[in-house]
């Protein structure tokens, strides 16, 4: 018998810190993949965010930065030009990425800065115990919104694969989840190609990736997919935003 | 013939391989429990593995190998 599917080298033996069935751990697993893949892991820096994944540093093996607050964008830009035959990839949640690093994001995809992003969009702030995100779904209950998100009061949920692919400088914005076996196959192409336009200097790639939290979300891991698969994909289509190579700008 | 190794250290018992298994011959061990307190997954028809790897591609914390 021949090994089909193991750990890859690029993921290193630390136990993940992640709630079991969080999302995070497939998601780091994909991006450990296309980095072994893409034979990279020798000159990739990833730069971790604040929230859960902030001690993603022990997990990846390659050399890792833990940016400020919103700022991993603008930390991976300085990487990169001081650096730019390195891979420079920044790992983000919503609460990082979509609420104190947006003009950050904006800014680092509008330069059309050669990095790659991911971003893990769950609708909620994990790490600090469930308050809503910008990314919460209008009624999503949180500990801030005890009623449901009101949008008279609280607006309304940020897309951000949208909202940056009006931009010029993006490469690369593509919305994925890991809810199945045939999701999570996609987001790995999707990731891939992510670093892979990095490689051909493309420029600037995001992909979102819809994840669960099973725990500040109140339900079982496996409940949490189905409730990912009922709510936040109506309301975040998945798909190809921009694409620079396909010529597809939605 | 093929089959799947859990690594029971690593495994958080939450599931989501009992989930994805197309042949729902993965359960959780209710019987014991692994050092962090958690359930283990397990094979319980290993005859029946076909080593699809669905499991696998589901495990959050990248605990289970397969073999084929």
């Amino acid at each position: 018998m021949a090994i089909v599917f193991q750990k890859p080298s690029t993921l290193t033996d630390a136990p993940m810190h992640y709630c079991p069935g969080c999302t995070h751990g497939i998601v780091h697993r994909l991006v450990a993949q296309a980095i072994e893949e893409l034979g990279v892991e020798g000159k990739t820096v990833g730069v971790a965010s604040v929230g859960c994944s902030v001690m993603c540093y022990d997990y990846f093996s390659c050399d890792m930065v833990q940016a400020p607050h919103g700022r991993a964008q603008a930390v991976a830009t300085g990487l990169k030009r001081a650096r730019p035959e390195n891979v420079i990839f920044t790992y983000q949640g919503d609460g990082d990425l979509a609420a104190i690093g947006t003009a950050e994001t904006v800014h680092a995809a509008t330069r059309g800065e050669n990095i790659t992003v991911i971003f893990i969009n769950n609708a909620i702030y994990g790490m600090t115990g469930g308050q809503m995100a910008p990314t919460s779904l209008p009624g999503q209950v949180t500990q801030t919104t005890p009623y449901g998100r009101d949008t008279n009061t609280a607006g309304y949920p940020v897309r951000v694969c949208e909202m940056l692919s009006t931009l010029d400088g993006v490469a690369l914005a593509q919305r994925v989840t890991v809810d199945c076996v045939k999701n999570v196959n996609i987001a790995r192409k999707a990731i891939k190609k992510a670093f892979q336009n990095q490689i051909e200097g493309k420029g600037y790639s995001i992909v979102e990736v819809l994840s669960t939290c099973p725990t500040n979300w109140g339900m079982s891991p496996v409940e949490a997919l189905k409730w990912l698969n009922e709510n936040m994909i109506p309301y975040y289509p998945l798909g190809v935003y921009k694409d620079v190579e396909e010529g597809v700008k939605k | 013939m093929a089959r799947i190794i859990v690594d029971e250290k690593v495994c958080k018992g939450c599931g989501m391989c009992v989930h994805a298994c197309p042949l729902k011959i993965i359960a959780l061990d209710k019987t014991r429990l692994n050092a962090k307190g958690y359930h283990p997954a397990q094979l319980v028809e290993p005859d029946k593995c076909v080593g699809c790897a669905s499991c696998a591609t589901m495990c959050p914390d990248t605990a289970i190998t397969v073999e084929r």
